[in-house]
């Protein structure tokens, strides 16, 4: 059952029907929504650093146009492999805060703690908080969004609870972990390789293995991947421990890139996630969409955070373009998908 | 056993009245609104005091309000995570309206107008564009958050004129109730009316148990869905202008998280979500409940958070506590289809 060969009926079918043509590479690559979303960063970025050339060309701003993303960056991986499989996860926010002020304390308490050992920390806890989270939705069988929507508040005011107006500062934890929020490798920030490299992972094992294509075989029709044997339970569960680890381990990189931590952390963080994995092209009604498209969505909601002042925006704005590009994104896909079931339907009937 | 074998009418399998009334979530939320009352009165000192019913009062008649159209909306099986930005976007339109120079009544209108333009424009990309109401609430969320904060920044408007912010905090009479509520009762008649005798509401539960089924009956599924968002929308501006006016400030980031307590109680109040079950006494207890418990927490010293937490934990207990039970039935059921099996019925 693992393996991957076509039946030789389709194999057969296809070069004689027009209609089951497939696009070049070449094509496919320019029409995707990964690549409109990277010439949009692109272009941002452009058009920013023509107003005032520091946002990229210093070394401080090309660092930060890295940096910056990598937190939002991991958390929507985890937000896009659960609206993938047709839930969605609010409480990440909550998760990166409670993570973020763990960490902290840790390191307060035990500063000879070694650094690969607190992001292993950061990540089992995160990992425990999404199994809270998946198996509520995963037993209880009620909509993600409600489940998700509680915890946001219940972790947000344990964090609350436990922090008070307490807050871990810069001068609490190790240089060599505060570090990581500045160093670079070959000009490349350190936390932005942790993320890419969490990203290749993800995006390896989504297309390539069989475990990866269950979660788009969920997604897109939970009742039929039942039948067919697939194990929905095992997978949710999966999809929101995963979900949780990668809150878990934006948490540590919080902490690593901003050095104060207080019981605020991360709040609102949910929706930037969500928005960054919809805008990238993961439809929320589940079973399409990739976390390379989360991720550019991830850079895209950062950059043009940053980009709004240096623009001559004031960034209270910021909420409303997320929201107004959010919206334009579920349209859109709403549009393409209409389309390409017209055409669909003009090929069966010709 | 009776001696007459007398065929069995659908009466003998129909559960008594007082039974049915006493065992339904909305009566089990009531009860435990109840317990919780005099709970809370023989714990906490100061609760049981007219001051104190007067502030729980016109602390709940924010989200007391904007329950009313929820939980029509969630019966159809939609939802509205953009209520609690529509609050503060109409507090902030209110405000720069009476900035402005503009007399109080023009800038209620205007705030109604935009809640209702901002309801339409939810409802129209939900039935029109035939997208989900989770995302594009959750976008509109943002968006009305969003155009709230960038109009006024950081910034507030104050100095409303004094009769008007008092008569949001007035009692009526020597009574300890707030005149606010006679505004609730009004619509709260309305809705009751909609909902539950009116051809529209059973049309709302219609299609919150089968969008098809509700279409091939004649309900006019998408005008239904619009109509109830539009009225969303517009309940949230008011009780927007209602907020802005008790606490004498517009500000960009009123009632940020509401949407949470909204949902919150009408899912407690025995509202379905997956829709099509619901009723209205139900959430208004759900309401209390959760206002009357954080209104005890607080004059007990309690802290916001922990009432953010039991808020959480009262969402996900209820919206789990159905399933639960539903696996116990099953459970039951099939513990008596064994032992039926095992050994035939024998006349006792």
């Amino acid at each position: 059952m693992t393996s991957t060969a076509e039946k030789p009926s389709v194999v057969g079918r296809k070069p004689a029907d027009p209609a089951f043509k497939k696009k070049s590479p070449l094509t496919r690559i320019f029409a995707s929504r990964e690549t409109s979303i990277a010439i949009a960063v692109i272009l941002i970025i452009a058009v920013t650093t023509l107003r005032n050339p520091t946002f990229l060309t210093s070394a401080d701003g090309f660092r930060d146009l890295l940096v910056t993303p990598s937190i939002l960056l991991v958390v929507a991986l985890g937000q896009a492999v659960v609206i993938i499989t047709r839930s969605v996860d609010l409480s990440v926010g909550s998760v990166l805060g409670l993570t973020a002020y763990l960490v902290g304390t840790l390191f307060v308490a035990f500063p000879s703690i070694p650094i690969p050992l607190m992001f292993l920390i950061g990540l089992a806890f995160g990992g425990l908080l999404g199994l809270i989270n998946g198996a509520l939705v995963a037993f209880g069988r009620v909509p993600a969004m409600v489940i998700t929507l509680g915890t946001l508040y219940a972790f947000r005011g344990i964090n609350v609870a436990w922090t008070g107006s307490n807050r871990i500062n810069a001068s609490d934890m190790p240089s060599g972990f505060l570090k990581l929020g500045t160093q670079q490798i070959l000009g490349i920030p350190v936390l932005t390789i942790i993320a890419l490299i969490a990203l290749v992972v993800v995006a390896w094992y989504l297309h390539n293995t069989r475990g990866g294509r269950e979660f788009y075989a969920i997604g897109s029709d939970p009742e039929a991947a039942e039948l067919y044997g697939l194990q929905k339970t095992k997978r949710v569960l999966m999809a929101f421990v995963f979900s949780g680890a990668m809150a878990g381990l934006g948490g540590v990189l919080y902490a690593a890139r901003y050095g104060t931590i207080n019981s605020q952390a991360g709040d609102g963080f949910e929706l930037q996630a969500v928005g960054a994995a919809v805008i990238g092209g993961v439809a929320i009604t589940g079973g399409t969409g990739t976390v390379i498209g989360a991720a550019l969505g991830a850079f895209l909601l950062v950059t043009i955070n940053r980009a709004l002042p240096v623009l001559g925006i004031p960034d209270f704005w910021q909420k409303a373009v997320v929201g107004a590009l959010i919206l334009g994104a579920i349209v859109l896909d709403r549009v393409m998908a209409k389309r390409n079931h017209q055409k669909l339907l003009e090929k069966r009937d010709r | 056993m009776s001696e007459t074998t007398a065929p069995r009418t659908y009466k003998d399998f129909a559960q008594p009245i007082v039974r049915r009334l006493l065992l339904t979530r909305e009566s089990a939320i009531i009860a435990l609104l109840i317990v919780v009352l005099i709970g809370a009165s023989l714990i906490v000192p100061s609760f049981a005091s007219a001051a104190t019913a007067t502030y729980l009062m016109l602390d709940v008649a924010t989200i007391l309000l904007i329950s009313l159209v929820m939980a029509p909306i969630m019966i159809t099986g939609d939802i509205d995570l953009s209520v609690g930005s529509m609050v503060g976007l109409s507090s902030v339109v209110f405000g720069v309206a009476f900035q402005a120079g503009l007399p109080v009544p023009v800038g209620i209108v205007f705030a109604l107008v935009v809640g209702a333009v901002g309801g339409l424009f939810n409802g129209w990309l939900i039935t029109h564009i035939d997208l989900p109401a989770l995302a594009v609430t959750i976008g509109t969320m943002a968006l009305f958050r969003g155009i709230a904060v960038g109009l006024l920044g950081t910034t507030a408007v104050t100095g409303f004129p004094q009769e008007w912010t008092k008569l949001a905090r007035a009692k009526i009479g020597d009574s300890p109730i707030p005149v606010i509520m006679i505004l609730f009762v009004v619509l709260l008649i309305g809705a009751v009316w909609m909902l539950h005798f009116s051809k529209f509401g059973r049309g709302i539960f219609a299609i919150g148990l089968s969008k098809e089924a509700a279409a091939f009956s004649g309900v006019d599924v998408a005008r239904t869905r619009l109509i109830l968002f539009v009225l969303s929308g517009t309940i949230a501006a008011l009780a927007g202008v209602y907020f802005t006016l008790r606490y004498g400030s517009a500000r960009g980031d009123n009632a940020t998280g509401l949407e949470l307590q909204v949902i919150a109680a009408v899912v407690l109040g025995g509202v379905s979500v997956f829709g099509g079950r619901g009723a209205l006494h139900g959430v208004i207890a759900g309401v209390f409940l959760i206002g009357a418990l954080s209104s005890a927490l607080r004059l007990a010293n309690v802290t916001s958070d922990v009432i953010n937490i039991i808020t959480g934990v009262l969402l996900v207990a209820s919206v789990i506590a159905s399933s639960v039970l539903d696996w116990f039935k099953r459970q039951r059921a099939r513990r008596a289809l064994r032992s039926a099996t095992q050994q035939p019925v024998t006349a006792g």
